[in-house]
């Protein structure tokens, strides 16, 4: 007796419980899906226009549902499109920006791995004052460099070339790399090295074959952040090259402004998407490692 | 011959002495243990001998040479971690081979010594496995494997069963020992386990506060402990330390009077009379050289010394039972024969073997 009536206030309370559970889910998952919408209908209306035809777009307003359905307006702004005097579309930028992010995204981070193996893992005298000294470079904003940055590459030679912002985003980038790489690596055991230093390894044998064979995750990490910030540069790019040498972040600001009264929606919506795609591309592939990578030393 | 010898060592960090001047010698094939609580410098000291840490001042000499500032790789010694230090993304062969990859021994030769190796700790089932894949037991194997492979002049071991549970612990020792006696190399020891210590070593340098406050075989470590800190770190339960007078008793014979409690005397064993009577001594007595009195057990000691003293509480662990008897304020440890254990609340009558009782200096706490 006393057992049924225990179990059916429980039940009861088991049942309401469900309820305020599926309830507080509700209200979690709508207001997620509402932000989620707020956010996603810019992307659409561009993803959108870059189908649809310049006509149509003039006659129906920049926000619709497509009624024709085209891939010039890609063509065009791939190959053809003019900006500023030449009509060249953004392929020679687009170009620009993988010759300039990949090579400094690459040296970016195994000059951040070789600093943070060596500021964790070979402290010498002074090396948390060199570390601090280069966490300085993490809140100091790329605008206070634009004048040294100027003075430098004019004397090198380096002034409206690919080779020079390649330079510049790899210094300009080696606090962060160093950052996240020296963090990762505090947390992998002293007596390893120690290991390897009686096995008769030196600095690089380590290095190589203990420190990064450990360290895929948060190369990653560092990969997926220098290049989606080295990609979306803008400010060195627009100051120290012009025209035809201009990455392609600088080069959709040309478009936007070139000089004609028409705005050929179609073809910057496309031009747009095309200067987003590659960060898109790396975060698609490599996002899950990102969150992984991220967390893995909080959580141990 | 001797294959380890250090001298007068010393290390500060900063302003902090950790090493305040030890002097050891390991003979060839020796196994030397240190042994003290944490924070005596006996991790500090091994890695110095490793060359992971630098040298203040003094001397270490492996074989005859000196290696002070000589790199660990160069040292001619193998070593073995607490946290095993198995590199995580090598397979067990990689692991035990590395050393030698990173000396150029050629592949062949690389082969045979793991097979070799792999043979004695019996691990070849495990050699292509990651340590992630391996048990605690098997980790620590495999551990000794990257050591044994080396062939060195020398055998560092720090802390290296502190990690398994207790029955693998003890079975570990085991082994250890074994492969020692097999193996026959110089081996230096850290542990804070004084059964360790005792189960393995031929010497035994007890560390505490960055000195080195005996250095001798076990069971004259045991036995006769140099000063208080040594009686009371090894063996377990501790000695006993009763605060005594020296006098002499009815007869005549040289005693020491209590303290505490009732202020019983009892008479010492022939020959170990450190001074004139009302002289204050310690006395230490280790627990189980505290027996129930019996006429026979009269017979059985030489000098045994009788007190009486109520039960406060009984232990009992199956193989023995702990006893603590209360003299005056102080409580008396004693292990007893499950069979003439004490009951709680009784008033028993102790003999107490004073043939291997020691004596202590109340200020210098040195051993009389």
């Amino acid at each position: 007796m006393a057992d049924a009536a225990l179990a059916r206030v429980h039940d009861r309370e088991a049942a309401a419980a469900f309820r305020r559970h599926y309830l507080s889910r509700l209200a979690i998952y709508g207001l997620l899906s509402i932000f989620a919408i707020i956010y996603l209908v810019p992307l659409l209306v561009v993803v959108f226009n870059s189908f649809r035809d310049q006509a149509e777009i003039a006659q129906n307003g920049l926000i619709a549902f497509p009624r024709s359905f085209a891939f010039h307006a890609w063509a065009d702004a791939w190959s053809s499109y003019c900006i500023g005097g030449t009509c060249e579309g953004m392929k020679r930028n687009f170009m620009n920006s993988l010759w300039m992010a990949i090579p400094a995204t690459i040296l970016s981070t195994l000059l951040g791995a070789l600093n943070g193996y060596v500021l964790s893992k070979w402290r010498f005298k002074g090396s948390e004052v060199l570390f601090t000294l280069m966490l300085l470079g993490v809140f100091m904003p790329g605008q206070i460099a634009l004048m040294p940055w100027a003075f430098i590459l004019g004397k090198l030679g380096l002034t409206n070339s690919t080779y020079g912002l390649i330079l510049v985003h790899v210094i300009q980038g080696i606090s962060f790399t160093t950052l996240f790489c020296r963090n990762y690596y505090v947390s992998i055991p002293d007596d390893l090295i120690k290991a390897a230093r009686i096995d008769g390894a030196g600095l690089w044998r380590i290095f190589r074959r203990i420190i990064l064979p450990l360290s895929p995750p948060i190369l990653i990490v560092t990969v997926i952040w220098q290049f989606t910030g080295i990609w979306n540069e803008y400010l060195f790019g627009v100051v120290f090259t012009s025209g035809r040498e201009q990455p392609i972040t600088a080069a959709l600001v040309a478009l936007t402004a070139s000089g004609t009264n028409v705005r050929n929606y179609d073809v910057m919506s496309a031009a747009v998407l095309i200067g987003a795609l590659p960060p898109l591309l790396v975060y698609f592939f490599g996002g899950k490692y990102f969150v992984r990578g991220l967390t893995q030393g909080a959580i141990k | 011959m001797s294959s380890l010898t250090i001298r007068n060592l010393r290390k500060s960090f900063g302003s902090v002495e950790v090493l305040k001047g030890i002097n050891i010698e390991a003979r060839t094939g020796e196994f030397i243990a240190l042994v003290g609580p944490s924070g005596c410098g006996k991790s500090t000291l091994l890695a110095m001998i490793a060359g992971l840490e630098s040298v203040t001042s003094g001397e270490i000499r492996i074989g005859d040479r000196l290696v002070n500032s000589v790199a660990p790789k160069d040292r001619d010694i193998a070593m073995v971690f607490q946290s095993y230090a198995l590199y995580p993304t090598m397979t067990v062969r990689e692991n035990i081979t590395f050393g030698m990859e990173s000396r150029g021994v050629p592949k062949p030769q690389r082969d045979e010594a793991v097979k070799r190796v792999a043979a004695l700790l019996q691990i070849e089932p495990l050699l292509a496995r990651k340590p992630g894949q391996l048990s605690g037991g098997q980790r620590q194997r495999v551990a000794m494997g990257r050591a044994l492979v080396r062939d060195p002049k020398l055998f560092l071991f720090d802390e290296p069963l502190s990690n398994l549970d207790a029955k693998l612990r003890v079975d570990m020792r085991t082994e250890i020992k074994k492969l020692h006696h097999r193996v026959g190399k110089t081996t230096v020891y850290v542990t804070h386990d004084q059964v360790e210590a005792m189960t393995l070593a031929s010497r035994i340098a007890v560390m505490h506060q960055g000195e080195v406050q005996q250095f001798d075989e076990p069971q004259t470590v045991y036995d006769r402990p140099a000063n208080m800190f040594v009686a009371g770190f090894m063996g377990s339960p501790a000695m006993n330390f009763i605060p005594a007078t020296l006098t002499t008793d009815a007869e005549g014979r040289p005693a020491v009077s209590l303290k505490v409690g009732d202020g019983a005397v009892l008479a010492l064993a022939e020959g170990a009379v450190p001074g004139t009577t009302g002289r204050d001594v310690i006395l230490g007595v280790r627990p189980e050289h505290i027996f129930r009195y019996s006429p026979e057990l009269k017979a059985s000691k030489k000098s045994l010394a009788t007190v009486e003293a109520p039960v406060e509480m009984v232990e009992p662990t199956g193989a023995e039972t702990i006893g603590l008897m209360r003299f005056g304020d102080l409580e008396v440890t004693g292990r007893f024969d499950p069979d003439e254990a004490p009951r709680m609340g009784e008033t028993i009558t102790l003999g107490i073997d004073m043939s291997h009782a020691c004596l202590f200096d109340p200020t210098t706490r040195k051993l009389l």
